[in-house]
């Protein structure tokens, strides 16, 4: 994943992975999705830098390729901490105490919604069900789901999550 | 022979260990066994649900943790041995014996990918039919069926079909809605995770209902493994000839477009997926033009649900007439439904129309999961209404849940206990409204901010009466100014939550004083 410079003009890395994202699904109809999509698996985010190149290549205006990247929920304009943890709010969690998760974070580990812990390991997320609602409370860990979390559990993951230097879950 | 033993692939399964139960059951039997990865049965209290294949049927264990496979196994897990989480042979259990299931009949049998197995279990019957058919026949089959659509709405799927079949214009689309973004819901990821051939033979007996030569999945970001999945279906499918630029040699094409979407609920209402899949922002459309006049790239398109496009290859193989034989009134055919939130039993379980909300939530479910008096359910999403215990003998029908003020959705009901808070859910409706909406429409899009304002000085007890009067207003305002059902239904959760529960927003009795703002 990437370093957590978010303010930083990209990387030769990063628009490199730009670019191979560009020209591996320019082609196909509707692409800019795709493209955030396979950029953000790449880096983590979408840098800023992705805007000008992908309204060239698709033939679009800025201003639409942006109003697209900022549309949506799942796309992050900043680069996020190793670890990302998507919480589910939704009506089924909440009937199973998914804001004492909520609650917890902030409390006992200093990381509010979209949020960063502070030694960059872990960024938090809300999110609106992830189909899981028979086994609430549910959170995604990186692309992991898991169901019926517990605070203890929960309190866990962040150590161990902490503790690791980076590499994937 | 080794022996087969069934661990569950379903995301759900695995958010509880599945995988780690697989990996060390494989550990300890080592050639004796051979451990397939299905779905699952839907009885996701019981996940990690283990079945080993004998002589006697399916034998089912669960639930199934790493630190009991040892003891399974001295137990003679692979000949069915006793053992206190042994449950019995599968079929036999009343949990599965009290259902009827058309569009699940394989889930948690077979392994989803295999597609020989698909084949064996009664796959591509209903293609093969469609494919000696005339587009016509195909359609007035579904029409026949009484289907209606899945998704939310309820609209006739054979009527939809009809209009895309007489509609000019070429080409043609399909567009799946594997959006399922209400809470309580996870039929349609069961199915593309439990059996992904199913939604795809769906999709090409429609194509060929119509005259599609496409179909686009929307597929939600939210189910990583359902993607991963649908990918590898894709590509045996199309090896097999089932979709392609040859449909079981029909010289007929139907190719399958996978995209992901990006976290924004209101992509499942149709229009805007279709923006979305053409790389938009997700904004709804003005109707008319209907997407089946004017859909996706401007052209004629059928949009219809997962489930919907699920019991499609049913109906082919059995008959409309079949298919309409269960259900009542004008819901026909099976749904399957979703237990979810506070419930002991939550899983799914596909029955005909007609059961009662009380035998769901009772009987299968069991009641809460904390064992407290069950205070509320929910209904059809976050758009759907919070219906008191006295509404509970409603039936499982479109219209008997919409003559009880509520609404059927998609399908999903999320039990609460008697701990909520009901105007704490009634403020959320509203933030999640302002968090969703697409900002197409004036009361939708600030109604929703104003509406949390207006409940949080209701808790507070300032000016009581105004208050609750200026809320009324406002989701009067909602209902009739909004383009679409985010706004238009928003108001259902909050005022039924406020006629039913009326003592959550008066500071002397509402059970937590103050709604916590989140
Ligand atoms: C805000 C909103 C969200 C919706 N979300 C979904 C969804 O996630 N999945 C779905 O199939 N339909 C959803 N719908 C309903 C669709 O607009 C549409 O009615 C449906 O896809 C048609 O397919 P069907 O006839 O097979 O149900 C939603 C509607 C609205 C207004
Ligand atoms: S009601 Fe809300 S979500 Fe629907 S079109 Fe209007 S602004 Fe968009
Ligand atoms: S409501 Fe949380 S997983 Fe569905």
């Amino acid at each position: 994943m990437s370093s957590r410079a978010s303010d930083a003009v990209a990387t030769p890395e990063q628009l490199a992975a730009i670019d191979s994202s560009i020209e591996k699904l320019a082609h196909e109809r509707g692409a800019t999705l795709p493209i955030f999509h396979d950029i953000q698996e790449q880096l983590g985010f979408v840098p800023p830098e992705a805007i000008d190149r992908i309204a060239a290549a698709l033939n679009l205006s800025r201003a639409d390729v942006h109003g697209v990247l900022t549309y949506y929920h799942d796309f992050r304009q900043q680069a996020p901490g190793r670890h990302v943890l998507k919480i589910c709010r939704a009506e089924a969690c909440q009937a199973m105490g998914c804001e004492r998760l909520v609650e917890r974070l902030e409390e006992r580990h200093g990381v509010a919604m979209h949020g960063t812990t502070e030694d960059g390991s872990l960024t938090v997320e809300p999110v609106y069900c992830l189909g899981n609602c028979a086994l609430s409370p549910a959170v995604l860990l990186d692309n992991r789901l898991l169901g019926r979390l517990t605070e203890k559990r929960l309190d866990a993951m962040v150590h161990a999550l902490g503790g690791d230097d980076g590499g994937a879950q | 022979m080794s022996v087969r033993v069934f661990v569950p692939r379903d995301s759900a399964s695995k958010s509880v260990g599945a995988d780690e139960v697989a990996q060390a059951l494989q550990l300890a039997l080592g050639d004796a066994a051979t451990i397939v990865r299905n779905g699952s049965r839907g009885m996701l209290w019981l996940e990690p649900l283990v079945e080993v294949e004998t002589d006697a049927g399916r034998i089912a264990y669960g639930p199934v943790t790493v630190d009991d496979v040892a003891g399974l196994v001295a137990a003679g897990l692979t000949a069915g041995g006793e053992h206190e989480l042994r449950l019995g042979p599968t079929a036999e259990l009343p949990w599965m014996q009290r259902q009827e299931r058309l569009t699940f009949a394989r889930v948690g049998v077979t392994d989803p990918v295999d597609a020989d197995e698909y084949e064996r279990h009664g796959g591509i019957v209903g293609l093969k039919k469609a494919v000696a058919m005339a587009p016509g026949d195909i359609v007035e089959e579904v029409v026949a069926s009484g289907l209606r659509g899945r998704g939310g709405a309820g609209f006739p799927a054979g009527i939809k079909w009809r209009t895309v079949l007489e509609a000019p214009g070429e080409p043609k689309y399909i567009a799946c809605n594997a959006d399922e973004g209400d809470s309580g819901t996870f039929s349609d990821r069961m199915i593309m995770e439990g059996d992904p051939y199913l939604m795809l033979e769906g999709m090409a007996i429609t194509g060929l209902a119509v005259g599609a030569t496409e179909g686009w999945i929307y597929l939600r970001s939210e189910y990583p493994d359902a993607k991963v999945i649908l990918e590898t279906a894709i590509e045996r499918a199309r090896e097999r000839g089932w979709i392609g630029d040859d449909v079981l040699g029909s010289g007929k094409r139907f190719e399958i477009v996978l995209r992901i979407g990006a976290g924004s609920y209101v992509c499942g209402e149709e229009t805007a997926m279709l923006e979305s899949l053409e790389g938009k922002r997700g904004i709804v459309r003005q109707k008319p033009p209907l997407p089946a006049h004017e859909g996706l790239w401007g052209k004629p398109t059928v949009v219809n649900n997962v489930m919907t496009l699920a019991a499609v290859p049913w109906i082919l193989a059995h008959g409309g007439a079949a298919y309409a034989a269960h259900g009542v009134g004008r819901s026909k055919g099976t749904l399957p439904v979703q237990l979810a939130g506070n419930i002991k039993q939550g899983g799914l379980v596909e029955v005909p129309f007609g059961i009662t909300l009380r035998e769901l939530i009772e009987d299968f479910g069991g009641g809460t999961a904390s064992g407290r008096p069950i205070r509320t359910i929910q209904v059809g999403g976050p758009l759907g209404a919070y219906l008191p215990p006295a509404a509970f003998d409603t039936a499982l029908d479109y219209e008997a849940l919409t003559a009880a003020g509520g609404l059927l959705g998609h399908g999903g009901i999320v039990v609460f206990d008697d701990t909520v808070d009901m105007a704490r859910m009634a403020r959320y409706a509203m933030e999640f409204c302002a968090i969703e909406s697409c900002g197409k429409c004036t009361p939708c899009r600030i109604g929703s901010t104003r509406g949390v304002e207006v409940i949080d000085r209701i808790v507070k007890g300032e000016d009581r009466g105004k208050n609750v009067a200026l809320l009324q207003d406002l989701c009067a305002t909602m209902k009739d100014a909004s383009l679409c059902a985010m706004g238009g239904l928003t108001p259902l959760p909050v005022q039924s939550a406020l006629e039913h529960f009326p003592e959550d927003f008066r500071p002397e009795t509402a059970p937590t004083g103050v709604s916590s703002s989140s």
